[in-house]
This record gives structure tokens, sequence and C-alpha cells, in this order.
């Protein structure tokens, strides 16, 4: 009965834990992001942003946390109640879920599973039912009309993030979110990581980060001009704040997601000697902010795409040019013999 | 395991990587230049198809291997392939004047017939039950696009969609029967299969009965046929043709060879399905064809019944019964290609007509197109000394030397029946009033005509060079 | 002890993902709504990848999850959810089906327990079958994978991409028209535009206007 114990019961208790932990830090993580967001973008247009609850207004999000729990969830008459509810959790958990895989710091992750990034792959493929399953049971023309949208446009852009992480792969030899981090390590610091030599993938990366999270400027799925809120028109209160919370974890897993595989993750930017006495998390969280902060100037700065454009970008640009990549770096890997044993 | 690849293992596939990569070349080169291009493509496609002839003629004689296996080129294959592209260069040749007639000149049409025609040449080359599957969806999958390529005709785009979803069904069954032997004998490869099937087994044979249904369907033989009068009628006439001749001989190639190659052990278990396929196929096509107006659903039944005949050589089992399906399948081949392109030449104030009466009297007013159309339908009802004859007379042969007497007589029988609507054809030709003149024949048909039609009449003259190939083919093949 | 209960665990797992697996393939065909049959059908999928996971195929598990899931079932959703067909009239007629249907079922069934039989009676065929697979302690399976994918099975690798290649030749050719008077975003056009050709300026005289 004692290894039922130790090893069934301790293991699943400090792997909850773990969870519990990551989740509480992540959410408190994601409130400040979403201020940061305000505050970024309200700085760009000469605005204050939030500044009302507490200092600086750092608690707005706390406070726009406790109003939608308040409120009353409504349902309309003619939505499919079961698949309406479950839409905002599908989102939220999804989202979630993928931070089961992403190193914070060496050996700081929940799961290090050999497949990590295809994990993240897949989880953050299963992102669009949250909202396709949302448009189709808010049973009205808006919230359709994003829904199919949204699985277009994330469709789209998924294969590119797809080539982009095959690139990367080439050049690690692993699809360990650790290992693809401890490839990047090497004397020069930040001129080691991936963003260097993969410069093009990175950008294209990041531009399909945007598109993959519905952010601005591809947010055509909830373009305010022409669908209001898109696929959360009908949503309020709990059921909308779980979508909203669902996609800025999704922001931040694209964030550290980018930060893994070409900001060199927990790595010291240059490994001497007061950069390496800060602790990897730090760097982490450093770098996830970095990416953020791109993530809230797009919105602030570019104009929304028109939905041509946006399937143009897509297939007929970045799609060629990742394949493109693809080739190349396989070939350079290939024939310069720096391809990973 | 270290598993390594040598680019040598490419050479026996040569002219598959030609065809494939000429036909990606093309549809560059079309979706950039759009229907500029359409005339340079398909006389582009024609010649790759040569090539690809030129590369098998000049890749040396012996039996090759590639990828473990998989891929096997050896004489048999090489007659067969030589066959399957002369079917489609011809195919393709015959379609040029059409398709700019109907102003359905598009460029994906000569790409998708090169992609099938590389998928006919990896099936005939097949060494396993994976290559096989491959081979052949590639082959059927541009062949049902094609079908329905005139998407504005609902005929057309019936004719894709019911090949489409029974050759799908037909696909599973394939595939369920493939399994089954895999499961049975632990290998797709086509020698370990026969030597795991030496002793048996209810489970093989279910394999067998399931992979060989797939097959039927393929080459289009009873019970499996229902599609092929449709989609006769329903494709364009140029697709007909192409549909008529090499993927015929793709799909017979293949049903030999795993017939021979993976199951020598269990000969009289597959013995049995063949004659009872043969047998059905060759009644149907002689009885089912009498009744037909369209020629194109004429052409239909008589390519079951063709089927028939040639598996009737396959029915023996024996060496003899294989050279005599190769003779037939090539003299079939020459056959159907003339008979369409004399069904491609009926028209009339710039449109086809498909109906039989519309040849009447064709005697008077072309006499040229005529008599070549009399030979190949005399040919194609077995008449001595025309080729079609010697195709049937060797397949017979193989069965009676084989023993199976019944079958042979049945053959015969069929072969009378079936003379019965050929003769009506020239009956209408040569003895009814006359119809209103056709257009005049564009030349390629005129040339493909010619040939077939010489072809046919001049066989008997000196049989030798196809028979002895043809011999050589299946000699490799055991 | 230790072997006993990790074969505990590791059955309940099989038992709950491949119960939920055929629970929802059931769901999939009799369920009244096309959107809860597709919402199903994923459900399988995912089960099924759990499947994988246990057999220690996690490659299989995901590539499962990213393509079926992420993708096919996505498409699947989209013109489920576009078409506005009527599937409870058309199942009313599929029901007289239902006796061939199962005695399709019933055959596939028995054959299938064939198969299975023979192998508990016919022992000698697993000394046949080819053993590709690298022992899972020297490689993971991934790696496993693109050991032979890419050498001995690169032939059936590159015809399974030239068979996609038609099939996209095909819906290509099938469906696309090009419509003469619509109206396009031609990208290079715009930007080779200049002021040049864009404006005229033109000097007007009061009380003549242009002409």
């Amino acid at each position: 009965m004692l290894e039922f114990w130790t090893d069934y019961v301790w293991p699943v208790l400090v792997v909850l834990a773990q969870s519990v932990l990551l989740l509480v830090i992540l959410l408190i993580a994601v409130a400040y992001i979403i201020y940061a967001d305000r505050k970024i973008w309200a700085a760009v247009q000469l605005r204050r942003g939030p500044n009302v609850v507490g200092p600086w207004g750092l608690l707005q999000s706390f406070a726009d946390l406790l109003k939608f729990v308040l409120k009353e969830p409504v349902i309309p008459s003619g939505a499919n109640k079961g698949l309406f509810l479950l839409a905002p959790f599908v989102t939220c958990v999804l989202a979630l879920a993928a931070w089961a895989v992403i190193p914070v710091n060496e050996g700081w992750v929940i799961a290090n599973i050999n497949v990590g990034i295809l994990y993240i792959f897949a989880i953050s493929s299963l992102g669009v039912y949250g909202i396709i399953m949302a448009g189709w049971a808010s049973n009205s023309k808006y919230p359709f009309l994003a829904a199919l949208r949204s699985a277009a446009q994330m469709v789209s852009y998924e294969v590119s993030i797809g080539f982009v992480i095959v690139t990367v792969l080439l050049c690690v030899g692993s699809l360990n979110l650790s290992e693809i981090v401890d490839a990047q390590d090497g004397k020069y610091g930040m001129f080691n990581w991936f963003w260097l030599p993969l410069l093009p993938m990175f950008v294209i990366f990041f531009v399909s980060a945007l598109a993959e999270t519905n952010r601005p400027p591809f947010d055509l799925v909830e373009a305010e001009s022409e669908l209001v809120a898109g696929f959360m028109v009908e949503y309020g209160s709990t059921p909308y704040m779980m979508l909203m919370l669902g996609e800025y974890v999704a922001i931040a897993t694209m964030c550290a997601l980018g930060t893994i595989m070409f900001l060199g993750g927990w790595l010291a930017p240059f490994p001497v000697a007061p950069f390496t006495w800060v602790p990897g998390v730090i760097w982490f969280t450093l770098k996830c902010l970095f990416m953020f902060f791109l993530f809230a100037m797009a919105k602030a700065i570019v104009p929304r795409y028109r939905y041509d454009q946006l399937m143009r970008l897509g297939w007929k640009v970045f799609l060629p040019i990742s394949l493109a990549m693809v080739v190349i770096v396989a070939g350079v890997l290939q024939f310069t013999g720096l391809a990973p044993k | 395991m270290s598993e390594t690849f040598a680019v040598r293992e490419l050479v026996p596939v040569l002219p598959e990587i030609v065809l494939v990569l000429g036909a990606m070349t093309l549809l560059m080169v079309g979706a950039f230049r759009g229907e500029r291009a359409v005339a340079s493509i398909n006389w582009m496609a024609i010649l790759l198809l040569i090539a690809a002839g030129a590369i098998i003629v000049l890749l040396p004689a012996e039996r090759m291997e590639s990828f473990g296996g998989s891929f096997v080129l050896e004489s048999y294959a090489r007659f067969l392939k030589l066959l399957a592209l002369i079917g489609s260069a011809t195919a393709m040749l015959m379609s040029l004047d059409y398709l700019e007639r109907e102003q359905q000149n598009r460029f994906e049409y000569p790409i998708l017939i090169l992609l099938s025609t590389a998928g006919m040449l990896m099936l005939i080359s097949a060494g396993d039950l994976i290559a096989l599957y491959l081979g052949l969806e590639l082959m059927s999958l541009s062949l049902y696009v094609v079908a329905a390529i005139n998407r504005d005709s609902v005929r057309s785009t019936e004719a894709g969609l019911k090949y489409f979803v029974l050759g799908a069904l037909s696909s599973g069954m394939l595939l369920y029967g493939a399994s089954l032997i895999y499961g049975f004998t632990g290998s797709v490869n086509f020698a370990a299969i026969a030597k795991a099937s030496a002793n048996g087994g209810i489970g093989l044979v279910f394999g067998l009965v399931f992979l060989f249904a797939g097959f039927c369907f393929k080459v289009s033989a009873v019970p499996f046929h229902m599609w092929t009068p449709d989609v006769y009628e329903g494709a364009p006439t140029p697709i007909t043709a192409f549909f008529a001749a090499a993927p015929k001989v793709a799909g017979i190639a293949m049903f030999m060879r795993v017939a021979i190659d993976a199951f020598p052990n269990i000969v009289p278990q597959w013995q049995q399905i063949v004659i009872f396929v043969a047998i059905a196929s060759m009644l149907l096509g002689a009885f089912a064809a009498i009744g037909q107006r369209n020629i194109k659903r004429l052409m239909a039944y008589s390519s079951i019944g063709h089927m028939g005949f040639a598996l009737v050589g396959l029915a023996a089992g024996t060496m003899q019964g294989v050279q005599g399906v190769l003779v037939y399948m090539a003299i079939y081949v020459a056959m159907t290609l003339g008979t369409f392109a004399c069904i491609l030449s009926m028209r009339r104030d710039g449109k086809m007509v498909e109906e039989i009466s519309d040849l009447a009297g064709l005697a008077r007013t072309n006499p040229a197109m005529a008599f070549f159309l009399a030979m190949l339908l005399f040919s194609l009802a077995g008449i001595p000394p025309l080729a079609g004859f010697f195709a049937k007379f060797y397949v017979f042969l193989a069965a009676i030397q084989a023993g199976l007497f019944t079958l042979a007589v049945i053959g015969v029988l069929a072969s009378v029946v079936g003379a019965y609507y050929y003769l009506m054809i020239i009956k209408i030709m040569y003895f009814d009033e006359a119809a209103r003149p056709f257009e005049p024949m564009p030349y390629q048909l005129k040339a493909v005509l010619a040939v077939s039609g010489l072809f046919n009449v001049l066989f008997f003259v000196y049989p030798r060079p196809l028979v002895e190939a043809a011999s050589a083919a299946a000699k490799s093949l055991f | 002890m230790r072997g006993a209960l990790h074969m505990i665990v590791y059955a309940l797992f099989f038992y709950l993902f491949a119960g939920v697996c055929i629970a929802s393939a059931i769901m999939v065909v009799a369920s009244r709504n096309p959107v809860y049959s597709v919402l199903f059908l994923i459900l399988a999928f995912v089960n099924a990848s759990g499947l994988f996971m246990l057999m220690g195929a996690e490659f299989l598990a995901m590539i499962l999850v990213v393509v079926y899931v992420g993708a096919v079932a996505v498409l699947f959703l989209f013109v489920v959810m576009m078409l506005d067909v009527d599937f409870a009239e058309l199942r009313q007629g599929a029901l007289q089906y239902l006796p061939i249907g199962t005695l399709v079922g019933i055959v596939l069934l028995a054959e299938l327990l064939l198969v299975v039989g023979a192998w508990a009676i016919a022992p000698h065929v697993a000394d046949v079958i080819a053993a590709p697979i690298p022992p899972f302690y020297s490689v993971s399976n991934t790696e496993a994978l693109g050991q032979v994918l890419y050498t001995r099975y690169v032939y059936f690798f590159q015809v399974a991409g030239v068979i996609l290649l038609v099939a996209m030749i095909g819906a290509i050719v099938l469906t696309l028209r090009h419509k003469p008077n619509i109206k396009r975003q031609d990208v290079s056009q715009q930007v080779a535009r200049t002021k040049a050709d864009a404006i005229e300026v033109v000097k007007v005289k009061s009380g003549q206007g242009l002409s």
C-alpha cells in the first residue's frame, strides 16, 4: 500500500500543487498584462488609461473581475444553452492547459514531455473551438459571422506557425521545450539565440501569433466597427470574462512560446557575471513582457486588415516564405554540417 | 536501426520522377501564364509522356528493385508501362482538337493526365500493398477529377461524382482486404506474402476476395462494373477514350502481379474468383451491349466484355496465360483508341453526336473512315485474320492448356454473341440510308485512326515482335 | 506489487479513453444535431489520441490532435454549420437501410474476429512480422518515425504528397471560377501607382470649366 502513496498519490499531489501555484501566478500576471495593454494603448493615444482603482489604476483588472462575477449571466432564449456555456470553459481551459509544458526556468516545468512543442501547437490549434462554439451557440448573426471568420483565420495562420516551428526544430533536433532553450545557450549570449539566425521566421512567427490570437491588426473576429464584439456579442458577466481571460492567456502562451523559441527562454542575455546572478525566471518574465509589449504596440499603432488582405498575407506571403525557409534552413544545416546530431 | 537511402535507388523510378516533376513544372507554368499557355502545356505533356517511354526503353533490361522491394521494374512492368504511356499519350493527342472546339481548354487537364499516368506506372511497378494502394489512388483520384472536368455539364458532373463515390467504396474494400492480408501474413511485400501464404488459411482468402473486389472495380469487371456505362457516357469523349485504354492496362497489370506474385501458393482459391469474374464479364459485355443506342455506352459494355476475355488468360494462371493477357491488352488498347478516334470525329453542326444511328450510311459520306471503323469493329468482335482474333486466340489457348475447357467454350460463345452488335454497327454504316456527313476529321484523329486501323489489319503479317515481347515480359513475372 | 499497481492504473486509463471514445463514436451517429455529431467526433479523436499516448506513441497522439481535431474537424464544423440541411429528415430515409447496414457491419465484425482469432490460433504469424520499430528505450518514437520516414519509406511519403497535390488541383479545377467583372485588389498595381499617373493638375479658367 505504501507504494500506492509514494508512486501515485504523492506525485499527483505535487503536480496539483505546482499547477495551482502556476495558475495563480499566471492569472495575476494576466490581470496585469491586461492593465499594461490598456496603459500602453492609452499612452500611444495620449490618454491616461485606467487610473482610478488603486494607485495608478493598478487594481483596475480586479475591479473588472468583481464586476463580471457579480453581474447576472444572461443567456439568449434562442441560444443553444449547453454549448453557449461550454464555449467559455473550452477557451479558458485550453489556454491554461498549454502552460503545463512551458519551462519558466531550468527544470521549472510541470510536465517535461518529449513532444512539448507539438503539445502547445495542438492545444493552440484547439483554441478555435471555443470561438466557433460560442459563435454558433449564440444563434445570432454577428457571432456566427465572427465564428466563420475566426475558423478560417486560425487555420490559415496555424500553417505558417507550424513551419516556423519546423525550422526551429531543425536547428535544435528535439521537440522538447527545455532542449530548445538549451540549444540557444552559448558564449555570445543573446546573439546565440535563434532570433538572429532565424530573423525572418521570428517576424513571421510574431505576425502569425497576432493572427492566431485574434489580436489587432488581425482582430476581424471581433472587429467592433462591423461585428460589434464578434463572437462575444451575446455574452455577459462571468462567461464573457472567461472568454476574455482565455484570449489573454493564449496571448501570454504565444509570448512564452516566442520567448522559448527565439529569445532564449530563461537564459541571460549576456553570459557574464552580473547578468547570470539574476534568476532565470526573471529573464523569462522580462522576455515575455517584451514580447507582450510588441503585441500591445502592434495593437496601438497598426490599422486593422481587411479580411481578404489577411487571407492573402497568410497564404500568399507567409506560407511560401516559410516553406522556402524550411528548405533553406534544412539545406544549410545539412551541407554545413551544423545539423544537430 | 539506421536506414540509409542511396541515390541509385532512384534510377528505376526515373520515368515516374520525370512525369511528376514535369507535371509540377507545367502546373507552375499554367498557374502563372494562365490559359494562354494551354496549347504549349498540352504538347509538353505529350512530350513528357514520350520522354518517360524513352527512359523506360533506355533503362537497363534486368530486374531492378528499389526502396526495399516496394518498387519493381522488370520486363513485365516495362511492357505494360509502355502500353499505358502509349494509351495516355494517344488519348491526350486525340483530345487536343476536342478541347479547343468545346472551349474546355484548361491547363489542369494535361497535368491531371500526367499525374494519373504517373500513378499507373507506380501501380504497374508496385512491389507491395502500400505502393499498390498509393499508385492506385494517385491514378484514380486524377481520373475522378478529369471525369467531372466539364463542370457545367450535368452529365459530366454526375459521371465524376458516381465514379468518385463508387471508387472510394472499392478503395475501401481493397484496403480492408489488404489489411486482412497483412494481418494474416505479417507483411505487405508480395514476396513475403507469397512465402507466408504457403499454408493458406481462411482469413487470407477473405482478404484476397476483398482485394480482388477492389481490382475488379478498377478494371470494370462484373460484378463491379456498374459505374462503367454511366461514367463513359457522362465524361467528355476524349476522357472516355483515356479511361478505356490506359487505366485498364494498369488495372490488369496490378491484378496479375498480385495474383501471380503474392498468391502463387493458393492458385485454386483465386482461380475460382477470376473464372467467375471472367465469365460474368464476358456474358454481360455481350448481352447488355445489344440494346444500347449510345455508342459510348456501347463501348463501355464492350470494354467490360474485353476485360472478361483478358481475365480468361489470368484464370489460366500460367506463364502462357499471362503472355496472352499482355498481347490482349496491347491489341485492346490499339482497337479501343482507334474506335474512339472515330467516335470523336462524330461531329455535326459543331456538336458531338453519340447515337449509333448517327453513323448511318457512313460508307457513302466518308468511305475511308467507314472502312477503318469497320475493320476495328471486326477486330473487336474477334474475326480472323484481324488483330482482335489473335488476342482472343492466345488467351483461349492458354485457358485450354490449363484445362479450363468450360471457360474457353463460354468465352467463344460470348464472343459470338458480342459479334452481333459490332456487326449491327457495320450494317448501319454500310447498308442504311445515309445521314448528313460529319465535319472533317482533324489530322490528329486521322493519324490515330490510320495507325490503329493498319495495326489491326496487318498484325497477322508480322505478329512476332509483340508476341515475343509479351512472352519475355510474362517470363519475368514468374 | 508495483508492477500490478501500474497495470491497474494503466488499465483504468485505457478503459476511460476507450470507453469515452466508443461512446462518443456512437453519439456521432446517433445525435440528431449534426453540430453535436462533429463535436462528438472531436471528442472521439481526442480520446483516441489519449490511447496513442498510453501506448507511448506520443508523436502520433499529438499529430492526431493537430491534424484531425485542429484542422479537419474545424472544416467539418465549418461546413456543417453553414449547410442548411435538415439532417433529421435525411436520417429518416437512412433508417430503411438499417437492415443491410447491420448485415454489412456484422460481416465486417465477423471478419475482424476471424483475424484476431487466427492470431490466437496461429502464433507463427507473429514471427513473419518485420520489426521496423527500434526498441523504445533507445530512441523516442518521434525519432524512430523520422529515421524510416525519409529513408525506407521515402517513396510512400512522396507519392502520398503527390496524391494530396492531385486532390488540391482537383478541388481547384472543380470549384474555382474566374468571374470577369469582379473588382479585385492588385497590390503590385497599387504600389506601382505614382503621383504622375494618378492625378492630373489642371488649371481651370473661371467661367469655362473643364471640357
